[in-house]
């Protein structure tokens, strides 16, 4: 009988602990999650930024745009071939 | 349901009865108490009846059919939420951004929360930047229903705006929209998405849509009241963003292309022009335009019939342009070389009943000059002699009349009928371009074939990782004699002159073929051309093949040699030194400008 009501013990102060667990695996869960969708945002939000970044340099660095800089503000002209000089080794 | 036949005979239920007023009265007595009873038992059974039911009731909903009632719960909290994904980007061979998916944002609304708080519209139709009339408009006469788009694709920032006035029931869902920085440079090649979806419509984006389209992602998530999610239940299915495309394209290449291009078309008052460029060592595509284009990222002006990537779609007859072609089968039969002389005068030749001229009567000339002053009658005469299946399998292991297998929708395979209906007057026709069709990118791998020593590559918008194998179409001693011949054609003689490079010799064919219309040629006043231009450089060890079409040019000069071989020799000159190509012909080079250097011991 002693026995019996030893192990009935041990059992309910276990079944207390898994509780307990249950309860800190939950709350950290959760915890993780909200912080998990915090790191969500914000790497959307860099992504998002990176994504612009990359737009706006493509745009200013357009060939067409280049060329025209080029050639209506520094005033750049492309060599006369007799302007050239082609190294021979 | 009473009465005294429930009562079962035999049983003694009552003491007998002594007189005939108790037998009265106890008879009453017997009955009530009998209904009394016999309603216990049915009230009782009733009972059992219906706590059976709700036994079998509950054992069906807890153990039978568990899901059920779950779900019903689970429904009550739980959201199914889709995660987009990213669409793959398309680069230049060099890594350049041609196509790019950025994030936007799109607001929508629920209508009846939104009017709740009606005097916030104001406010948002401005965040909007749209009329406030319009919304309210918009709002009201959607109030049926739980989700309406306000504004689709919206810059991020100005999303930000909207959403910081924080109006009941006007909520942000992230999107992507498609971006191509080089606009117009790029537009035919590749092409475009649907709006508002990720699905390719035209050119790449539709060629490659399985390997550059995402996959959205679906989870399960459990939301509170307002809305916004608590915790993830399940991944259903994760979100799979689409791979990247490397393409073959170099931009500078094609910018260069694009430019020379539209300039020429526009100096010409050409109706079109299409221009395409090809790696000869790999079969790789490096440039391909067309004029008139279109900018992707702005597409509603722009009617559909110019989405056409005419490089690959569009059909036409060469016209002298496919004469190298066609002499590899006369070379190739050893019936001919370079010297043989082909008779010419006196500039006519009727071939049944049509009439076949030169420009001017060229007299007796070796076959080199046939090709160098592009001569109808000597070709005719010299494809005569010849088998007429011989030239249709030239023509064929060139890849005329098949697709290039670039795998660009609708790629035309061009038309090249067989030769079993071939008479003597088709026959000298195909030899110098008619009765035969090709597309531009057919007539470039013809040549970048030439180019390779006869070897024929496969044409690829992908660039290539490793060395890509060929097939050997024709014999490699033909083909460095008919890249002899072409030289000549870009000689100072030649028709092509001015597609001579400062320091590069080039070898090429002109080509100016008159346009077939609904009825015939034309007239002289009315006649409409195909100006065209094909070469390879460095002709000493070709790296690029080029084609230069220039549809319908308006002006005086029409001719391949006039109009569409200056374009070839722009692009050229700018892709050998983009390309750093060595130059191969320093004995054409003033000397002044050489500079020679020894190394130090």
């Amino acid at each position: 009988m002693s026995s019996g009501r030893g192990a009935l013990s041990v059992l309910s102060a276990v079944l207390l602990v898994t509780a307990l667990a249950v309860v800190w695996s939950r709350h950290t869960t959760r915890s993780l999650f909200i912080e998990l969708q915090s790191l969500r945002r914000e790497r959307d939000a860099l992504d998002t930024e990176w994504q612009q970044l990359k737009i706006e340099q493509s745009a200013w660095a357009t060939h067409g745009r280049v060329e025209q800089t080029a050639r209506s503000v520094l005033k750049m002209v492309v060599p006369r071939p007799e302007e050239v000089r082609l190294i021979q080794e | 349901m009473s009465g005294p036949g429930m009562i079962k005979p035999g049983m003694t239920l009552f003491k007998p009865m002594k007189s005939a007023a108790r037998l009265a009265s106890r008879t009453e007595e017997r009955s009530a108490a009998d209904q009394f009873r016999s309603r216990l038992r049915v009230v009782l059974g009733t009972m059992l009846v219906l706590c059976i039911c709700l036994i079998v009731r509950a054992v069906d909903l807890q153990l039978l059919d568990d899901g059920f009632l779950e779900q019903q719960g689970d429904a009550r909290y739980t959201r199914i939420a889709k995660l987009s994904a990213n669409r793959g980007g398309v680069y230049d061979r060099n890594g350049e951004t041609l196509a790019a998916s950025v994030p936007v944002d799109t607001v929508w609304a629920n209508p009846r929360e939104v009017l709740r708080s009606s005097e916030q519209i104001p406010r948002l139709a401005a965040a909007l930047h749209r009329d406030r009339r319009w919304l309210t408009q918009l709002l009201t006469s959607n109030l049926d229903r739980d989700f309406l788009y306000l504004v689709r694709h919206m810059s991020p920032s100005d999303a930000a705006q909207v959403a910081a006035l924080q109006v009941p029931g006007v909520y942000l869902m992230r999107e992507y929209q498609r971006f191509y920085p080089a606009g117009e440079v790029t537009g035919h090649l590749l092409g475009f998405t649907k709006k508002y979806e990720d699905v390719g419509q035209e050119g790449l984006e539709l060629a490659y849509d399985g390997w550059l389209g995402a996959q959205r992602g679906l989870k399960r998530v459990i939301q509170d009241r307002l809305g916004r999610t608590v915790e993830d239940v399940e991944s259903i299915r994760a979100a799979e963003p689409g791979n990247d495309l490397i393409a073959s394209i170099d931009l500078r290449v094609q910018y260069l292309a694009y430019r020379e291009l539209k300039a020429a078309v526009q100096e010409h008052h050409a109706k079109a022009g299409s221009l395409v460029v090809l790696d000869i060592e790999t079969g790789e595509v490096l440039a391909m335009v067309n004029q008139p284009t279109y900018n992707p990222n702005d597409r509603e002006q722009v009617a559909p019939s110019r989405y056409r990537n005419r490089a690959v779609t569009d059909i036409f007859e060469p016209g002298s342009s496919i004469k190298p072609f066609v002499a590899a089968a006369a070379l190739a039969s050893g019936r001919y070389h370079p010297d043989t002389i082909i008779d010419t005068s006196p500039g006519m030749i009727q071939v049944g009943l049509k009439p076949i001229t030169d420009r001017h009567n060229l007299g007796r000339v070796s076959l080199t000059t046939v090709i160098a002053k592009s001569s109808n009658v000597g070709m005719s005469k010299m494809a005569l002699t010849l088998a007429p299946e011989a030239m249709w399998n030239s023509l064929h292991s060139f890849g005329f009349g098949a697709v290039s297998g670039s795998g660009f929708p609708g790629e035309s395979a061009g038309l090249l009928s067989d030769y079993a209906h071939w008479r003597k007057v088709e026959q000298a026709s195909v030899s110098y371009g008619y009765f035969l069709s090709v597309t531009p990118l057919q007539l470039a791998h013809a040549y970048a074939t030439l180019g390779a020593g006869g070897i024929a590559r496969p044409v690829t918008l992908r660039r290539a990782e490793q060395p890509v194998p060929g097939e050997q179409v024709i014999d490699p001693a033909v083909a460095r004699e008919l890249l002899a011949m072409m030289e000549s054609v870009v000689s100072q003689d030649g028709t092509g002159n001015r597609a001579a490079l400062a320091g590069y010799r080039v070898a090429g064919k002109t080509g100016t073929a008159q346009k077939f219309t609904g009825n015939g040629y034309g007239t002289d006043g009315a006649r409409k051309y195909v100006a065209t231009f094909g070469g390879v450089v460095p002709a000493s060890r070709p790296r690029l093949a080029a084609i230069v079409v220039i549809d319908e040019p308006g002006g005086q000069a029409y001719y391949g040699g006039d109009v569409a071989a200056p374009v070839f020799a722009n692009v050229m000159a700018g892709a050998l030194r983009l390309m750093g190509v060595p130059p191969d012909a320093l004995d054409r080079i003033p000397e002044a400008t050489l500079v020679r250097v020894s190394h130090e011991p």
